[in-house]
């Protein structure tokens, strides 16, 4: 199948059985809505554009407590928007979807153009202690999986998830492999075994609490104020705000190893290195196969995962060589990962490039290997 | 001696009680003809019925006191949650209960999108003029000349009238009632899950603020209770509000009644138009 990234998002949403999206129109994520637009209906799946992303988001959420598998898609200026309702979905622990478009800010900057400067946003965007895994393809074909395996997490974990594409990856036109839908598998929503096992709370912190279904007698609260396992509020007490926000913290920290991936070659006997994600991954592995040919050893990182992070890889690759690269396509943000992992050997250098659609070219990368080697 | 339980009990969680609202707060009043309208309907339990609710002293008569499932969402977006539940569960019935502050102000835009596309929820607006929980700062309905914290010289801006608002769209129902009207307003709650079952219904509940409104005007419940019947002008057409809200008069009743499909009835349509138009 060729298809565009966007496109590949959809296709991935399908397979991982979401029925139900909204969205907002915005370059440029507004293909996957689209494409949405024109076949859920036909499978009987609801599709709703909403008046702005602020209702976008909580429409999501709402769904997701109907019972709903939900998917919302955006690009920088709405998913700034959405911020407030990703932060009530993590508190009220909802299952969803939100694919962030990268494209070029602050501000509406520039629309139609890529950029991957929205990390930390999608990070650290809400305001209080929170944790959602972000996870950042780089081709169409990951594009596909990471969808599928966002809603695994979000299914399982119950949080949102947040799928971190580009505009490259967005418009950019490869095949695609779709699996048999039936060897993609998702988990259900785990149900309260009865009355008296609360929707909000779990013994085992890796483990989420099961999820109650609207209408049929659990008279389930959800509220985005601190609240006991029960849902009740409880606005004033330091334990059991702790308990609930250290809990929240942990399902997603503990599960590191389940949701972390990332893709690393020729580390073991690099000097130089590079540690990238997206669509700038995919010059850095021509930039590496260049400078292999001539004889440079060189090796990289990429991340699939850009939360929770696990450094180990990131380690591994700066304890090996002198010089580690970070390109990526924003002032540098990936980069201070990597000076946090490094512990002293390789010289950490930055290599941020934005704006007007430029990429970061394979020989580009050549050039600043082959001047930090020298040096 | 076997004291009786009061009627609204059945339809709220005990072991909250009693509620955290100041005394002589009308929140409780709406309580009551929400309970009213349930028991005439014969309506037993509220499980199938979802309380969606935002920030305010009025989204709290929900959560957590009734007894159903509720979700208490972010300030202003109680009505797009109510929107991806009523989709998700068409089953269900939504109501919607928030401020004037929650609705109105912050929330003022899915408010009238929700109206406009005629989408199926109760929404109830409790209408106490002034944002209360956060001590009684001016907003969007608050009368010129009102005292509040954020305008101590008295308010000189012009409020909004969201019944009038709402009964532009196309809404299915639109009523307002004061809290002193309580057997309209528990006659419009029942008729708006019953005979005007689908669609988008609205009613407005005018419950000045006891707090920040009354006692700043040294009023008590009861007098304004009084004041409220006496200023409360029956209106069917809402283009007769203006000249009620001129005269500092509250335009009350069943501004709009009908019973078009709502969206969620639409919706079917297009699917069913989007299923066979693969086939051709």
């Amino acid at each position: 199948m060729l298809v565009t990234g966007n496109e590949a998002v959809a296709e991935g949403a399908f397979a991982a059985g979401c029925n139900f999206y909204v969205g907002y129109p915005i370059t440029p994520s507004t293909e996957i809505m689209h494409y949405m637009a024109e076949k859920l209906p036909r499978v009987g799946g609801v599709f709703f554009q909403a008046e702005d992303e602020l209702a976008a988001i909580n429409v999501a959420i709402g769904a997701s407590w109907g019972g709903a598998r939900v998917m919302t898609a955006t690009s920088g200026p709405g998913f700034s928007l959405m911020q407030e309702g990703i932060g009530y979905a993590v508190m009220t622990e909802t299952p969803l979807v939100i694919v962030n478009v990268m494209r070029v800010g602050p501000a509406t900057g520039q629309a139609t153009k890529p950029a991957q400067g929205d990390i930390m946003q999608a990070r650290w965007g809400r305001h209080g202690d929170q944790v959602v895994p972000i996870l950042a393809p780089e081709s169409p074909q990951e594009a596909f999986e990471l969808t599928v395996k966002a809603f695994a997490i979000a299914e399982e974990l119950r949080v949102p998830v947040i799928v971190l594409s580009d505009e490259f990856i967005a418009h950019m036109r490869e095949v695609i492999e779709i699996p048999d839908y039936r060897t993609i598998k998702i988990p259900g929503r785990r149900r309260p075994k009865s009355l008296s096992e609360p929707p909000f709370g779990s013994k085992d912190p890796r483990i989420a609490p099961p999820m109650p279904p609207l209408g049929e007698g659990y008279y389930v609260l959800v509220t985005g104020s601190t609240h006991n396992e029960w849902g009740y509020r409880d606005t004033r007490s330091f334990e059991t705000h702790y308990k609930l926000s250290k809990r929240l913290w942990d399902k997603v920290w503990l599960n590191t190893d389940k949701i972390f991936e990332y893709e690393a070659r020729h580390v073991d006997d690099a000097e130089v290195g590079f540690v990238a994600f997206g669509s700038i991954a995919r010059s850095v592995k021509m930039a590496v196969k260049i400078l292999r040919e001539k004889g440079i050893k060189a090796g990289f990182v990429r991340l699939k995962t850009l939360w929770p992070l696990d450094l180990k890889p990131i380690r591994n690759l700066c304890s090996v060589c002198k010089a580690v690269i970070v390109p990526e396509l924003s002032l540098g943000q990936l980069v201070l990962d990597v000076e946090r992992a490094n512990e002293g050997n390789a010289k950490v250098i930055s290599y941020g490039k934005v704006g007007g659609g430029e990429p970061i070219y394979p020989k580009e990368l050549v050039e600043i290997a082959l001047e930090a080697l020298k040096s | 001696m076997k004291i009786a339980k009061h009627f609204s009990r059945k339809y709220l969680r005990e072991e909250v009680l009693p509620t955290n609202f100041c005394p002589g707060c009308f929140n409780g009043i709406l309580i009551n003809a929400l309970s009213k309208a349930f028991i005439e309907l014969g309506i037993d339990d509220l499980r199938n019925y979802v309380f969606v609710s935002g920030i305010g002293c009025s989204s709290w008569i929900p959560s957590p006191y009734i007894k159903a499932d509720s979700l208490h969402t972010l300030h202003g977006r109680a009505i797009p949650v109510a929107i991806g539940v009523k989709l998700a569960r068409p089953d269900l019935e939504v109501i919607v209960i928030g401020g004037d502050g929650d609705l109105a102000s912050i929330g003022l835009g899915h408010l009238i999108h929700a109206a406009r596309r005629n989408i199926d929820l109760l929404v109830i607006l409790v209408n106490n003029y002034v944002y209360g929980m956060t001590r009684g700062q001016m907003s969007p309905t608050t009368p010129m000349g009102l005292v509040t914290a954020t305008t101590p010289y008295g308010s000189f801006e012009y409020p909004i009238d969201t019944c009038k608002v709402i009964a532009s769209t196309n809404a299915n129902y639109v009523a307002r009632w004061t809290i002193a009207h309580f057997i309209d307003l528990k006659n419009s709650i029942k008729d708006a899950l019953s005979r005007y079952g689908r669609g988008f219904r609205f009613i407005e509940v005018v419950a000045p603020c006891i707090t920040y409104v009354a006692r700043r005007l040294g009023k008590r419940a009861g007098e304004v209770i009084k004041e409220l019947l006496k200023l409360g002008m029956r209106v069917k057409d809402p283009n007769d509000l203006d000249k009620y809200s001129r005269e500092g008069r509250i335009g009350i009743g069943i501004l709009k009644a009908e019973d078009k499909p709502g969206y969620v009835e639409l919706y079917r349509e297009y699917v069913k138009r989007a299923v066979s138009h693969e086939r051709t």
